[in-house]
């Protein structure tokens, strides 16, 4: 077997495994903690809550106004990689057939439209760009810096192999395709492998985390 | 800047026969146990952003990385993950996170306690949603157990548990309280077996705003309610919320809660004090075990539901420009907001808030029990400066708040500062201005 086809076929399905089981490990984990009553008298009906809670996943994308001055910058940096992330990952055509046999899309007949390959690689040299000045910012900016630990700068790394050998085996950068190939795969295993036991997770919690948040706050009448 | 360690050996048995480290480690291995779901998911979904920082004014004053908010827990995030994480057994295998240390407890001591409101406008900047303010109460439990709650929390904590009162006085409140009704010529309804609505003060208002408890028996008798303070349920504080100590905690709201039943009140009134009204409205039932038979509602909540059904009536008040400062416990995080505005404007009163207000306001810089901490004056001092700069550049001529704390706090600083500004109970201004009321000479 060679380098490609081990990334793709035995490392591929082992890192699935890992992420699968261990993403839902994750997950069961707090379920298995205690959940405490919350015995007070809401001001807000459950149906307004809940509401609000939902409300709260969009509302707390952007800052609110009292703070943007002090974290616009900071914010609209870290969204923008992601939507670069999210752009090269999901719309990249090599990228939407994977995905698609993946997740058995392909099967069913559903696809969708992805961008041009030219556009993928400008978006993905300015996604590589602000992940660079991201990680810039981790180590120049004190709060940040005394906050990141092993985890965050493992992330870093693991997300910027992903990125750059692709973006090398797009380009034909550095050896032979099928060896750049087959180490973008490989880097994209380990990152799966990763995922469950570090800050990758946020993916997973972010949506329900601001949703929790928000209802709880609305329970109070409070402003989330 | 670790204050002497008063707590230990009162709150783990048998604490003597145990060493500060085995006690900061059974506190620690007590907060991953104690840990729900829903605080795990909060220290689990934290991404290292730092944006928390930057809505805090401690942060903001001191550019002071350690003020970060989410940093306040980073123990507590330690032990949790070391013990009751979903990769514990991991964790604690490969060693990458290790035990948490009595010292590094002991630096947490100034962070946690001295350098934190708990006024709750972190979680409100937190783009993953996170309630760090929930999870710094959390911690303070821990350092309660691990007997590292300040002397003077600590302290005011075991006298009001003790006696119903943070601190002896010369004589009893309840007498204290009589006394100022006399003083002030209104009747103090107390120890009525019955009453539709009964009633709590501050012991600051006792000690240094008697007329703040005269208005708030003046109003109540304006209004013809049934009302009554009760001599074993007087105080509103409640010491165990600021140092920690749930148990303490439960005990003091325990005392409000059974007399409130004893006297079939339907509603419990607390009082111009922030952290009262979120001890006895959000977690005195959940630490009761049950729902409260009864309402919890701040005065100013109460009041401008008189003012909504037309039993209250109010005259102009004649004051000039004014801002108002939102007590962070009551607006931001119990959502009483809209009530003293709704106050202030039947009143006719020309508000100018301050840049930040309402939800988003900053924090008088007393609150969280900071007032009491001597040593964190000068830190609250240097963190107040912000503060006193958005109140002056209201141009208000005016200040109110309905928070006795926030008003001591203000009080010291315009000692300390030489500030020109006087704040003023809400509650005074409405007392003075009852409409079909004689005026108050």
């Amino acid at each position: 077997m060679d380098l490609l086809g081990f990334a793709r076929g035995p490392a591929l399905k082992l890192a699935l495994a890992v992420f699968c089981i261990g993403v839902v490990w994750r997950i069961v984990g707090f379920g298995l903690l205690r959940i405490r009553l919350n015995r007070s008298r809401p001001r807000a009906s459950i149906p307004r809550f809940l509401a609000e809670g939902l409300l709260a996943v969009g509302t707390r994308s952007w800052p609110h106004p009292e703070f943007i001055g002090r974290t616009g910058a900071g914010e609209a940096l870290g969204y923008s990689y992601h939507i670069g992330l999210f752009a090269v990952v999901l719309l990249f055509g090599p990228h939407i057939a994977f995905l698609g046999s993946l997740l058995g899309l392909t099967w069913l007949g559903l696809t969708w439209p992805g961008l041009p390959s030219s556009l993928i690689t400008v978006i993905s040299v300015l996604t590589v760009t602000l992940f660079l000045a991201v990680l810039f910012r981790r180590v120049t900016n004190p709060v940040i810096r005394m906050l990141s630990n092993f985890d965050d700068y493992f992330s870093w790394i693991i997300t910027m192999l992903v990125l750059a050998t692709g973006l090398a085996a797009t380009a034909h950068l550095g050896g032979p395709y099928q060896t750049l190939l087959a180490l973008h795969i490989l880097s994209v295993d380990v990152l799966l492998l990763w995922f469950p036991f570090g800050k990758l997770m946020h993916a997973f919690y972010i949506f329900p985390s601001r949703a929790i948040n928000g209802a709880l706050l609305a329970r109070k009448g409070a402003i989330s | 800047m670790s204050s002497p360690a008063v707590g230990i050996g009162a709150s783990l048995a048998p604490a003597e026969k145990r060493s500060q480290q085995a006690q900061v480690a059974g506190a620690m291995s007590g907060f991953a146990r104690e840990t729900g779901a829903l605080s795990a998911f909060r220290l689990e979904s934290c991404i290292h952003c730092g944006i928390c920082a930057d809505a805090c004014h401690f942060y903001i004053a001191t550019e002071d990385p350690q003020y970060t908010p989410i940093w306040k827990v980073e123990p507590f995030k330690q032990a949790y993950k070391r013990e009751a994480s979903a990769f514990a057994p991991l964790f604690r295998l490969l060693g990458l996170k290790r035990e948490v240390t009595a010292d590094q407890l002991a630096q947490w001591q100034h962070l946690l306690f001295d350098s934190c409101n708990m006024c709750g406008r972190c979680s409100l900047i937190c783009p993953m949603g996170i309630d760090v303010a929930a999870l710094i109460e959390q911690a303070r439990h821990a350092m309660f157990e691990a007997g590292l709650a300040p002397a003077e929390l600590y302290q005011k904590a075991a006298h009001q548990q003790l006696t119903g009162q943070p601190e002896s006085s010369a004589e009893p409140y309840r007498d204290q309280l009589l006394a100022i009704g006399q003083q002030f010529g209104v009747e103090i309804p107390l120890d009525k077996p019955q009453a539709e609505v009964m009633l709590c003060v501050p012991r600051t208002d006792i000690e240094h705003y008697p007329a703040s408890v005269a208005a708030l028996a003046r109003v109540m008798q304006h209004l013809q309610v049934s009302c009554t303070f009760r001599s074993d349920g007087l105080v509103a504080e409640n010491y165990g919320y600021y140092a920690g100590g749930m148990a303490w905690q439960r005990d003091i709201s325990r005392r409000l809660i059974d007399q409130a039943i004893a006297c079939h009140a339907s509603i419990l009134l607390v009082p111009e004090c922030g952290h009262a009204y979120a001890a006895l409205r959000w977690e005195a039932a959940d630490l009761y075990g049950k729902p409260l038979p009864f309402r919890v509602l701040q005065v100013s909540e109460f009041l401008a539901e008189q003012l909504a059904s037309g039993r209250l009536k109010l005259r102009p008040s004649g004051t000039g420009a004014t801002t108002f400062q939102d007590p962070c416990e009551s607006a931001r995080k119990g959502g009483v907001n809209h009530a003293p505005r709704a106050l202030m404007k039947a009143m006719g009163i020309e508000l100018h808030e301050q840049k930040n207000h309402g939800g988003f306001s900053f924090c008088c810089g007393g609150g969280g029990g900071v007032l009491d901490i001597e040593r964190a004056a000068p830190l609250r001092y240097r963190t107040m400066e912000n503060k006193l700069r958005e109140i002056d550049d209201t141009g208000a001529s005016t200040f109110l708040t309905s928070c006795s704390d926030c008003r001591r706090t203000f009080d010291d600083a315009k000692t300390h500062f030489d500030w020109q500004k006087t704040p003023q109970s809400l509650l005074e201004l409405i007392a003075d201005n009852l409409m079909g009321a004689a005026p108050r000479t």
